[in-house]
C-alpha cells in the first residue's frame, strides 16, 4: 500500500523516466536517423505526463496532500500545478527545436531525451519535500542543462556556454550544499516539516546563516540580482530553442522550489528571509532594466528582460502569504507564455539562406516585411513591459495587489516605478521594428508548427486573456492552498 | 436588461480597427469612416436617450467575467458629454487623415479606431480597474501614431510622450490597489461615496495627482505635449488635444475631488499655484513660437491651466466651466491643429514666417481660422467664452489674487492668437508658393464646418451641454462643499453708501441746480 500510493503520486516522473531511458537505448541504436521519431515521442511522453499531473491536481486534497516515500517528496495541487506549467512548456520548445539545428545538421536524437532528464529534473524539484530530493532534482535538471547549454559541439560560443553554466552552476549548487548542511547542523533533519518545527522551537544565527546560503543558491538558479551574472552570457551563447527552454521551464522549477522552500520549511522565519527577497526583487527589477538598455543582441535583451521579470515574481513571494503564491503562480503561467512566444518569434526571424537574425538591426523595418510576425511581437513585448490591455499587466496586476494586501506598500511603489526603466527598451524593440526602414531581408515563411506556438502564446498574453481570470485564479488558489495547512 | 448601446459603442470601433488590419488603404479608409459615423450616431442616440434630471448613472451595465475587477459601464452627464465629444471628433480625425497619410493607411486607420475603443471606455467605465485598463492602453495606440507616421523627430516625441505618462500612471495603480484592498470594492460610484482617512487622502490624492497632472498636463510637466503634438500627424493632434487631455480634467472630477476631498482642499492652493504659473508662462512661451503646431500646443497647457483652476474652486461655477473649457477647447484646439493641418498639407511646413497674406488666396479658409482664432481667445458667442467666464467666476468666488492673474493669461492668449493669425492670414504675401495655395476643398469643409457649428452653437446655447451634467456637478459640490478652501477673497456683502459719490451737503437740488 504504501509503495502503491508512492509510486502513483510519483507517476509523472516515473513514466517520463522510463520513456526517456527507452528512448536513449532507440537512439543508442537506431542512430542519427531516429531523431524525428524520439522528438515525437518525447513530446508523447511529456503530454502524457502533463494529463497525469492534472488528474493529480483535480484529486488532489489538503488531506492526503499526496506524501510519497516517507515524506521526501509531495506530489500537491502545488507540484502539479508547476509540473503541467513545465511540461507543457518543454513541449513547446520541442516543437519549435528541430528547424534551428536542422539548418547545422546538428540535430541528435538525444536532444529530446535530455530534455525529458530535464523535466523528470524539475519535476522533483517543485515537489521536493525534502532537502536531499531538493538537491537531487536540482542536479538532475542542472546536468541536463548544462550538455544542452553546448549542444552545437562545433559552435565556440555554444561550448562557451555550456562551460560557463557548469561551472557557475557547480558554485551555485555548492552554495546551496553549504546552507543544506547548515540547516541540517542545526536542526538535525532534512525534511521539510520537521525543520519547520526545529526553527520554531529555536532559530539560531547559524541556522540562519543556512537559510541565507539556501536561498542565495535558489538565487542563482532563478538569475535573481546579484547573481545573475551567468544568465546574458549563457542566454546568448547557448543555442536559441536552449535559452527559450532555459528562460521558461527551469525557471518555473526554482521559482516553485523557491517558494516551497520559503512556504514550508522557512514558514516560521518570514521576517528573517523577507528582506533578502525584496532586496533581490528590487535589484534584478532595476538591473534588469539597465543592463538591457546598451544591448544590441536580442538574445540578451530577453535574458535582462526575464531578469527584470524575476523581479517582479519575487516582490509576490515578498508578501508571504498564500495571496502572494498565488500570484507567483499566475506570474509565472504568463511569463512562460511571454517568454516562449518571444522566443518562439526570435526563431522564426531568419534571412532568406536560413542565417538567424538575432541582433536589433537587423529586425528593422519588420513590421513591413513580415507585418503579422512583427505585430505579434510588438503584442509580447507591450506585454512583458506590462501595458494593459494585454495580459503581461496582469501578472504585474496581482503580484503588487499581494504585496499591498500584505501591507508592503513601498515595496510595490517602487517597484511599479522601476518597471517604467523597463518599459524603455521593451519600447526600443519595437521602434526599430515599426519606427526603422529594413535594411536585411527576411525569410518570407515559417513552418506551421512555430506558427502554432506563437499564436497559442499570442492569443494568451492578448486582452482576450483577461477571460482566463477567474479560472486561472481559482487555479493557482488551489495551489497556494497547499501550504495554507502548513502555516 | 436595457439595450447595451455603451458595449455596442465599444464594439463596433473594436471590430473596425480588427478589419482595418487586413484592408487594402481604400477600403481601410470607408471602413474607418463608417465606423466612426456610426459611433457618432449611436452617440446622438445615447444623449436623447440619456435622462436629464434621472438617475445619476444610466446605460448601466455589468458582467463579471473578470476575476478582481468588473466590466462595468455606465454614464453620467459628465461623462455623457466628454463620450460626445470623441466621437464627434472622431470622423474629423478620419477625414483629416484621408489624403494626408499614404503609408500602411490600415494600421493607422486601426490604430484610431482603436483610441476610439480606448476613449469611450475610459469615460464609461465604473469600475476602478477598467478604467485603469482603458486609460493606460491609450498609450500603445497613440505611441504607434506618433512613432510611424509622425514628423521628423517623431521617434524621441513618442519615448517621451509614452514614459512620461507611464510613469505618471503606475504610482495610480498603487494608490487604486491600496483604495481598493481598504474599502473592499473596485465600483467607482460606491467609492465616491467612501470615506478614507484623512492621512491616507494625501497619498492617494498625490499618486493619482502624478498621473493627472501628466496627463492634463499641467505646468512643469506639460514638457511632452508640444513634442508630441508638433511630430503627431494631423489627426493625432487633434485627438490628443482634443479629447486625451481631457482624461487629465475627467480623472479630477471623477477621483481626486469626490474621493479625497480633504486632501484635495488641502492641496487647492497647490494647484492654483501651479495653474497661475501655467497660464501666464506657456502664454508667454507661445507668443515667441514659430512653429503653429507648437504655439497651438502651449495655448492647450494654457487653457488647461483654467481648468484645473476651476475644478479647485470648489464651487459649481467653476467646476461648470472647467467642463465647459474642456469642451470647447477640446473642439476648438482640434478645429486650430485641423486648420494647421490644412496648410500643412499644401506647403510642408508649420513654420509661420513662410505663411502670409493668406486671406487673399484662401478666404475662406480664412474665415474658418479667424473664427477658430477668436474662439480659443474666448470671444463671447464662441464656446470657450461659457467656460472661461463661468470658471473665472468660479475662481473669483475663491481667490481674487488668482482670478487677476488667470485673466492676465487670458489678455496673453488674444495677444498670441492675433499675431499668429496676423502673420498667416494678413499682411503680404511674401512667398510665391504660399500664395499659390487652393482655398479648402469640400472634405476640409465637411471637416471644419460641423466644428465650427458645435462651437457657436456651444457659445449661444450652452444650456444644451450644462443640462445633463448640472445635477452630477451639484452632487460633487454637494459632496466637496464641507471642505472648499478659503482664500483672498471676501465674499460678505458691504454697506451700500447713503449717497452718491458726488453728493453735497446742504443742497437739496444736489448738483447743477441753480
Amino acid at each position: 500500500m504504501f509503495y502503491a500510493s508512492s509510486l502513483y503520486f510519483t507517476g509523472a516522473e516515473i513514466g517520463l523516466s522510463l520513456s526517456a531511458l527507452v528512448l536513449l537505448l532507440v537512439a543508442a541504436w537506431g542512430g542519427q536517423k531516429t531523431a524525428r521519431l524520439v522528438t515525437i515521442l518525447s513530446v508523447a511522453a511529456l503530454v502524457g505526463a502533463t494529463i497525469f499531473s492534472i488528474h493529480l491536481f483535480d484529486t488532489a486534497s489538503v488531506e492526503i496532500a499526496g506524501r510519497a516515500f516517507g515524506d521526501l517528496y509531495r506530489a500537491d495541487a502545488f507540484g502539479s500545478f508547476g509540473k503541467i506549467l513545465i511540461y507543457l512548456a518543454t513541449v513547446a520548445v520541442l516543437i519549435v527545436t528541430p528547424r534551428f539545428f536542422d539548418h547545422r545538421g546538428a540535430y541528435r536524437p538525444e536532444y529530446p531525451v535530455l530534455m525529458l532528464f530535464n523535466a523528470v529534473g524539475m519535476g522533483m524539484m517543485v515537489s521536493a519535500t525534502d532537502l536531499m530530493t531538493l538537491y537531487i532534482g536540482l542536479e538532475m535538471s542542472s546536468l541536463a542543462s548544462y550538455v544542452l547549454a553546448s549542444f552545437l559541439r562545433e559552435d565556440t560560443r555554444s561550448a562557451e556556454a555550456g562551460l560557463k553554466y557548469f561551472v557557475l552552476g557547480a558554485l551555485a549548487s555548492g552554495i546551496i550544499l553549504y546552507g543544506v548542511s547548515l540547516v541540517y547542523g542545526f536542526t538535525g533533519t532534512t525534511n521539510y516539516d520537521a525543520i519547520r518545527v526545529a526553527f520554531a522551537a529555536n532559530f539560531s544565527t547559524g541556522a540562519l546563516f543556512g537559510v541565507v546560503f539556501v536561498l542565495a543558491g535558489m538565487a542563482f538558479k532563478v538569475s535573481a540580482v546579484p547573481f545573475h551574472m551567468w544568465t546574458p552570457d549563457v542566454y546568448e551563447g547557448a543555442p536559441t530553442p536552449v535559452t527559450a527552454f532555459f528562460a521558461s521551464a527551469p525557471k518555473v522549477a526554482a521559482m516553485a522550489m523557491l517558494v516551497r522552500l520559503a512556504m514550508e520549511p522557512f514558514a516560521g522565519e518570514v521576517d528573517s528571509w523577507r528582506q533578502i527577497v525584496i532586496f533581490a526583487a528590487l535589484a534584478s527589477i532595476v538591473v534588469g532594466a539597465l543592463g538591457a538598455i546598451g544591448q544590441q543582441s536580442l538574445k540578451r535583451l530577453l535574458a535582462y528582460s526575464s531578469i527584470n521579470n524575476v523581479g517582479f515574481i519575487l516582490i509576490g513571494l515578498a508578501a508571504a502569504t498564500p495571496g502572494g503564491v498565488a500570484s507567483v503562480l499566475t506570474y509565472l503561467v504568463i511569463y512562460v507564455a511571454m517568454t516562449i512566444g518571444s522566443f518562439t518569434a526570435l526563431l522564426m526571424l531568419r534571412d532568406p539562406s536560413g542565417e538567424p537574425l538575432d541582433n536589433l538591426a537587423d529586425i528593422s523595418g519588420l513590421s513591413t516585411s513580415r507585418p503579422v510576425l512583427a505585430w505579434c511581437l510588438l503584442a509580447l513585448m507591450f506585454s512583458l513591459a506590462g501595458i494593459p490591455p494585454l495580459f503581461g499587466f496582469w501578472g504585474k496586476f496581482v503580484v503588487f495587489q499581494a504585496a499591498i494586501q500584505a501591507d508592503l506598500v513601498a515595496l510595490a511603489a517602487i517597484g511599479i516605478a522601476a518597471s517604467v526603466i523597463g518599459a524603455f527598451y521593451y519600447l526600443k524593440f519595437i521602434k526599430v521594428m515599426f519606427f526603422d526602414d529594413a535594411t536585411r531581408e527576411v525569410e518570407k515563411h515559417s513552418p506551421t508548427g512555430h506558427w502554432t506556438v506563437l499564436v497559442i502564446c499570442v492569443l494568451i498574453i492578448s486582452p482576450l486573456g483577461y477571460l482566463l481570470t477567474i479560472p486561472l485564479g481559482d487555479w493557482t488558489t488551489r495551489a497556494a492552498a497547499s501550504f495554507v495547512a502548513v502555516m | 436588461m436595457e439595450f447595451p448601446i455603451l458595449s455596442l459603442m465599444l464594439a463596433v470601433p473594436l471590430i473596425g480597427a480588427i478589419a482595418c488590419l487586413f484592408l487594402p488603404a481604400g477600403t481601410a479608409r470607408m471602413v474607418a469612416l463608417v465606423a466612426t459615423l456610426i459611433n457618432l450616431l449611436l452617440g446622438a442616440w445615447l444623449w436623447v436617450d440619456y435622462d436629464i434630471g434621472g438617475a445619476q448613472w444610466q446605460f448601466v451595465e455589468r458582467a463579471e467575467i473578470f476575476a478582481g475587477f468588473s466590466y462595468a459601464l455606465g454614464i453620467d452627464g459628465i461623462a455623457l458629454m466628454l463620450i460626445m465629444l470623441s466621437v464627434f471628433l472622431m470622423p474629423i480625425c478620419i477625414l483629416a487623415s484621408w489624403e494626408g497619410i499614404k503609408k500602411r493607411v490600415g494600421e493607422y486607420m486601426s490604430a484610431f479606431l482603436l483610441m476610439e475603443v480606448l476613449m469611450i471606455g475610459v469615460f464609461a467605465s465604473q469600475d476602478l480597474f477598467l478604467f485603469y485598463i482603458f486609460f493606460e492602453a491609450g498609450l500603445i495606440p497613440m505611441f504607434l501614431i506618433i512613432g510611424v507616421w509622425g514628423g521628423d523627430n517623431r521617434i524621441y516625441a513618442s519615448y517621451k510622450f509614452f514614459l512620461y505618462t507611464l510613469l505618471g500612471s503606475v504610482l495610480m495603480l498603487i494608490a487604486m490597489l491600496w483604495m481598493v484592498n481598504e474599502a473592499g470594492t473596485t465600483d467607482i460610484p460606491t467609492l465616491m461615496q467612501f470615506e478614507f482617512s484623512s492621512n491616507a487622502q494625501t497619498w492617494l490624492w498625490l499618486a493619482f495627482f502624478a498621473s493627472f497632472a501628466v496627463k492634463m498636463p499641467m505646468w512643469p510637466v506639460h514638457t511632452w505635449l508640444p513634442d508630441a503634438h508638433v511630430q503627431a500627424p494631423t489627426a493625432g493632434s487633434v485627438i490628443l488635444a482634443g479629447v486625451l487631455l481631457k482624461l487629465g480634467g475627467y480623472g479630477f472630477i471623477r477621483f481626486s475631488l469626490p474621493m479625497f476631498p480633504d486632501a484635495s482642499a488641502q492641496f487647492a492652493w497647490f494647484v492654483l499655484a501651479l495653474s497661475m504659473v501655467a497660464v501666464i508662462y506657456t502664454s508667454l512661451v507661445a507668443l515667441v513660437q514659430a512653429d503653429m503646431k507648437k504655439l497651438i500646443a502651449y495655448s492647450s497647457v494654457a487653457h488647461m491651466a483654467i481648468v484645473t483652476a476651476g475644478l479647485f474652486a470648489f464651487n459649481v461655477q467653476g467646476i461648470e466651466g472647467a467642463m465647459m473649457v474642456m469642451l470647447g477647447h477640446g473642439l476648438v484646439s482640434g478645429a486650430l491643429f485641423l486648420c494647421v493641418g490644412v496648410i500643412y498639407d499644401r506647403l510642408h511646413t508649420r513654420e509661420i514666417a513662410r505663411y502670409g497674406g493668406l486671406s487673399t488666396n484662401m478666404p475662406r479658409y480664412a474665415v474658418f481660422f479667424l473664427l477658430f482664432t477668436m474662439a480659443s481667445i474666448g470671444l463671447p458667442g464662441t464656446s470657450n467664452f461659457i467656460g472661461e467666464f463661468l470658471a473665472l467666476a468660479g475662481v473669483y468666488e475663491v481667490s481674487t489674487a488668482v482670478t487677476l492673474v488667470l485673466t492676465t493669461g487670458i489678455i496673453l492668449g488674444a495677444a498670441y492668437m492675433l499675431y499668429l493669425y496676423r502673420r498667416v492670414a494678413f499682411g503680404t504675401q511674401v512667398n510665391e508658393d504660399a500664395a499659390r495655395m487652393s482655398d479648402i476643398n469640400v472634405r476640409e469643409w465637411a471637416m471644419l464646418a460641423p466644428i465650427a457649428a458645435a462651437v457657436l452653437w456651444m457659445g449661444v446655447y450652452p444650456e444644451s451641454f450644462l443640462a445633463p451634467m448640472r445635477q452630477d456637478i451639484s452632487a460633487l459640490e454637494a459632496r466637496i462643499a464641507r471642505v472648499a478652501p478659503d482664500f483672498d477673497s471676501d465674499l460678505t456683502i458691504g454697506e451700500p453708501r447713503e449717497h452718491a459719490a458726488n453728493y453735497m451737503a446742504g443742497e437739496a437740488n444736489g448738483e447743477g441746480a441753480h
